[in-house]
């Protein structure tokens, strides 16, 4: 694997969970519990949303074949998405949605602060950009879930549920394999398994603020960063790519 | 004679400062601070521009007015760069563009990251009920003075 075959994958796993992610949680407008929630997710999925295009446009001079950020959002399949399987998750109630958006922004901050001194500017340039608005995105999660988590009873309860149900998915962030190896190598991304410690700790204390407990099981479904995708991304994609697919080369 | 009358670079500057921000329509787009970077490249006018947020729907829009306004100017050859380092920041705001922003209803961006003071009634009893708010860049502030809701612009 070359280097820029490795760094298009890698910018492809940042910019299809931005993606993904940005899309599920814009299911939410219109819908969320009170009008600031609605306007905070709403603005959160658009922050997601520029981060994409910043990282898919990239990714589409690195591959060196005219693809442009919009033919790699709406143009691709099931297999070739290689975004974390949980950021497609369906969203569940708020708490769950809100719970999702940390365990990701916690994960996202601590990458993004390395990426700043990426040895490829075009990246670090990027971290930069999104790592202001990544650090908004991480307040805010944090505070939800500790508002939820140490709440009333029944918001507690959605709160353990939503940790149990999501928590097996976020060992696939700290896998590492051979697309890393050739970046580390050269300075362009950091080992994802590194950043498992501070996250760790990050985690660990808000989740004690929330009053809730971390699941001891480590078992970890894993795949998206490679394109083993659950049966979730299908329906996502066939409603984000409709149009695209029906009038091609359609614009705004 | 074409070339004759193309404007300079203070001349651009002056014209890209008559451009309202189409979100906040009583600053322009230099009081922002996205305006990085103005010249002449032979014959080539070049703006570097900053964006706010990476998704800020304005984006698209402001690109459009400056491409508009300068044509009006009689610059034909115009190339837009974006530039994302060092990333956009509220520092670069200018003094102008805080007043009007204050005389408008919002309140500017403070180093403290929270408001002064009321933008209505000059209060200091204020309380933030959303981070977010009906644009990427500011937040739901209220005040417990005049009981009157308000925009502020984050700080970042
Ligand atoms: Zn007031």
């Amino acid at each position: 694997m070359t280097r820029d075959q490795a760094l298009f994958q890698f910018l492809l796993r940042l910019g299809d969970s931005t993606l993904i992610l940005s899309h599920r949680v814009s299911e939410w407008c219109g819908h969320a519990p009170v009008i600031e929630e609605d306007i905070a997710l709403a603005n959160t999925a658009l922050d997601l949303i520029g981060q994409t295009q910043f990282w898919l446009e990239l990714a589409g001079e690195v591959e060196g074949k005219g693809r442009s950020a919009d033919d790699l959002a709406y143009l691709r399949d099931v297999w070739d998405f290689r975004n974390l399987l949980l950021v497609e998750r369906p969203n569940g109630d708020f708490g769950k949605t809100l719970m999702r958006q940390f365990l990701f922004d916690a994960f996202q901050s601590l990458m993004l602060g390395k990426l700043l001194k990426s040895s490829d500017k075009r990246v670090a340039d990027i971290a930069e950009k999104a790592s202001k608005e990544v650090a908004y995105h991480v307040e805010r999660s944090a505070g939800t879930v500790v508002g939820l988590g140490d709440g009333t009873p029944q918001s507690h309860t959605r709160m353990q549920a939503a940790l149990d149900d999501l928590y097996p998915y976020v060992g696939e962030m700290f896998v590492s394999d051979a697309v890393d190896a050739v970046l580390i190598k050269v300075g362009i991304a950091p080992d994802p398994a590194s950043l498992r410690a501070d996250w760790d700790a990050l985690v660990g204390r808000v989740m004690q603020d929330a009053t809730l407990d971390i699941p001891k099981d480590a078992f970890t479904h894993k795949g998206g960063k490679t394109g083993t995708h659950t049966e979730h991304l299908g329906y996502i994609l066939a409603d984000m790519q409709f149009l695209q697919r029906a009038y091609p080369g359609a614009e705004w | 004679m074409v070339i004759a009358s193309l404007p300079s670079v203070a001349q651009v500057w002056d014209c890209l400062d008559t451009i309202a921000d189409p979100e906040i329509p009583v600053i322009t787009l230099v009081d922002l601070g996205i305006i990085r970077d103005v010249k002449w490249q032979q014959d080539q006018l070049v703006i570097t521009i900053t964006p706010t947020y990476s998704g800020c729907p304005a984006t698209r829009v402001i690109n459009e007015d400056i491409v508009s306004a300068l044509n009006h100017k009689g610059v034909k050859n115009l190339r837009l760069e974006r530039r994302l380092s060092p990333a956009w920041t509220t520092d670069w705001m200018s003094e102008k563009g805080r007043i009007a922003l204050e005389d408008y209803g919002i309140a500017p961006p403070e180093a403290k990251g929270t408001p002064a003071r009321c933008p209505q009634c000059g209060g200091d009893d204020l309380e933030r009920t959303s981070q977010f708010g009906s644009t990427p860049c500011k937040a739901l502030w209220r005040c417990k003075s005049c009981l009157e809701p308000f925009d502020y612009f984050k700080c970042i």
